[in-house]
């Protein structure tokens, strides 16, 4: 799984870092979507899938 | 639904209690999240998406943003790509319109004249923007709901025009900052003292109402909007409405204007349901599983679920309970029984500021700065009411803020972390 995000239409919800701390972070100062890894584990996919469905901005995408 | 004993049991009785046929009635957020949720829920159904928009499902928050201030072109507002659609599986009717329900056989019409029938039937529709009485077909007078409203606006925010906004909510402050940031001359109206008084209390819309005025925003607070002046038209032609000219305050002053938009709130989308028996009252009325009869749910800003734990009924317009929401139903759809309770949570950008907001602000509540610093405009402010936490608010913090909801969640009973 690759995940792909688009920063500039990141609104700084944070709904991701909620379905998936290990794969999505936030920056301090302005809360931009940051991504701890590009290729997360299988046994992550699931919070990634939730968080790609709960970005209220659609800034997070997966490919194969 | 009771429970097996065993795994296989609970598969089997699973695939027994889901409905064979889905029909999702309004093709935007909320639907397409439904459909998506019941998708990664395992649901193998038919699924149809009635919508009334020609467009296939777009994201309305960049409409008073990036799309309006042409940063964006419209096509990034689209929500899935054509290949993540065609995946759902999903049929699409898409430029039709519900005209009514029928929920005894769960029937759709429409107005092409299709009728469509299915075991269980959800109710997507939205809501409408609320308009100026004796506005309707004044040229220079917009309202912004959908994608073509926005166009619409866009095409007319030339940098020469004078813009009144009506409304000093989310959205109407948002457009005054997104034109002003075009360069027009704006001025945003309202009964209220400050932007989004009601939603962010006295001191972060006094706050608001610094940067507006700070960015050239003109601000005509305090007084009602009696309704708009215009030029006389000419019937049989295009004009034949004739154009706006001004916005009259309640006490008879004209605020001059080429272009007017009403930002007055809206209406639920339920006009097609008045004939259908279901529960309306300012939405779709539901019970706490957004359940609206047997078989028929709503989702998103059209639904008036009862919320367990604020112990009322409550209707949101955000971004997020379309999403949330969508789940929660999905979920009842296939047999889960559990209550939507979510804590609500909206943001919004103006000019350089981004506002997010976890939990409600009641008047009266008091607000304590708990990290940064207000005159920075850089902080976020814990609101308490009768001696609970009932919202957070950051203003160019949203990390800092997200890690304060937490806050509000405890004031909650633990069963309110569920979405
Ligand atoms: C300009 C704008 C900016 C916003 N900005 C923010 C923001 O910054 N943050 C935030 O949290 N929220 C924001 N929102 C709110 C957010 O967009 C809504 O909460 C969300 O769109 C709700 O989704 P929905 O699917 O319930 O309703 P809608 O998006 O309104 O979709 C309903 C759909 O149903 C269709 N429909 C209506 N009647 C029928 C019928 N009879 N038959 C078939 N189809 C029908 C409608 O045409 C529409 O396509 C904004 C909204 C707008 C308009
Ligand atoms: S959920 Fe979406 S909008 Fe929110 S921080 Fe993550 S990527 Fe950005």
């Amino acid at each position: 799984m690759k995940v792909v995000i688009e920063e500039d239409k990141c609104c700084a919800a944070g709904q991701c870092v909620a379905a998936a701390p290990d794969v999505f972070d936030q920056r301090d100062d302005d809360g931009i979507v940051v991504l701890l890894t590009v290729h997360p584990p299988d046994d992550l996919a699931e919070g990634v899938r939730d968080a790609v469905a709960m970005c209220p901005a659609v800034a997070i995408r997966v490919e194969q | 639904m009771s429970v097996g004993n065993d795994g296989t049991d609970r598969v089997a009785e699973a695939s027994a209690t889901a409905p064979g046929r889905v029909l999702v009635v309004g093709a935007s957020a909320a639907g397409l999240a439904t459909v998506e949720a019941l998708r990664r829920k395992g649901y193998e159904g038919a699924i149809t998406v009635l919508g009334d928009e020609p467009h296939a499902p777009y994201d309305r928050p960049p409409l008073s943003k990036q799309v309006l201030s042409g940063a964006w072109e419209p096509g990034r507002a689209a929500l899935r790509t054509a290949a993540a659609l065609t995946a759902l599986d999903a049929a699409f009717v898409l430029g039709d319109a519900a005209v009514g329900l029928d929920t005894a056989t769960r029937t759709v019409r429409t107005r092409a004249g299709r009728e469509l029938t299915a075991d269980a039937v959800v109710i997507a529709t939205g809501v409408r923007p609320r308009t100026l009485p004796g506005s309707a077909g004044l040229w220079g007078v917009h309202v912004l709901r959908s994608l073509d409203d926005a166009l619409a606006l866009r095409a007319a925010l030339v940098p020469t025009a004078r813009l009144v906004v009506v409304g000093e909510g989310v959205l109407g402050s948002e457009i005054a900052a997104t034109a002003r940031t075009l360069g027009l001359d704006v001025t945003l109206a309202g009964p209220l003292d400050a932007p989004m008084a009601l939603q962010v209390g006295p001191v972060v819309s006094a706050a608001l109402a610094g940067l507006h005025r700070e960015n050239g925003v003109r601000l005509r607070f305090g007084a009602g909007v009696a309704g708009v002046t215009g030029t006389a038209g000419v019937a049989g032609t295009a004009g034949e409405h004739g154009r706006v000219t001004g916005v009259r305050l309640a006490g008879g002053e004209v605020l001059p204007a080429d272009v007017v938009v009403v930002a007055i709130g809206a209406v639920p989308a339920t006009e097609w349901l008045a004939d259908s028996g279901l529960g309306l009252d300012n939405g779709v009325v539901c019970d706490s599983r957004c359940r609206a009869a047997d078989g028929i749910y709503a989702v998103g800003d059209v639904a008036r679920f009862h919320h367990e734990h604020l112990g009322r009924a409550v209707r949101l317009e955000n971004r997020t309970n379309a999403t949330e929401q969508a789940a929660a139903v999905a979920g009842t759809i296939l047999g889960e029984d559990r209550p939507y309770v979510p804590v609500p949570y909206f943001w919004t950008d103006q000019f350089d500021a981004k506002l997010q907001i976890h939990g409600v602000i009641p008047a009266g509540a008091e607000i304590e700065v708990v990290e940064g610093d207000l005159a920075a405009r850089r902080f976020v402010a814990r609101f308490t009411h009768a001696g609970a936490v009932t919202g957070v608010l950051g203003w160019n913090m949203p990390k800092q803020t997200r890690l304060r909801r937490q806050d509000v969640v405890d004031a909650f009973p633990v069963t309110a972390l569920a979405h």
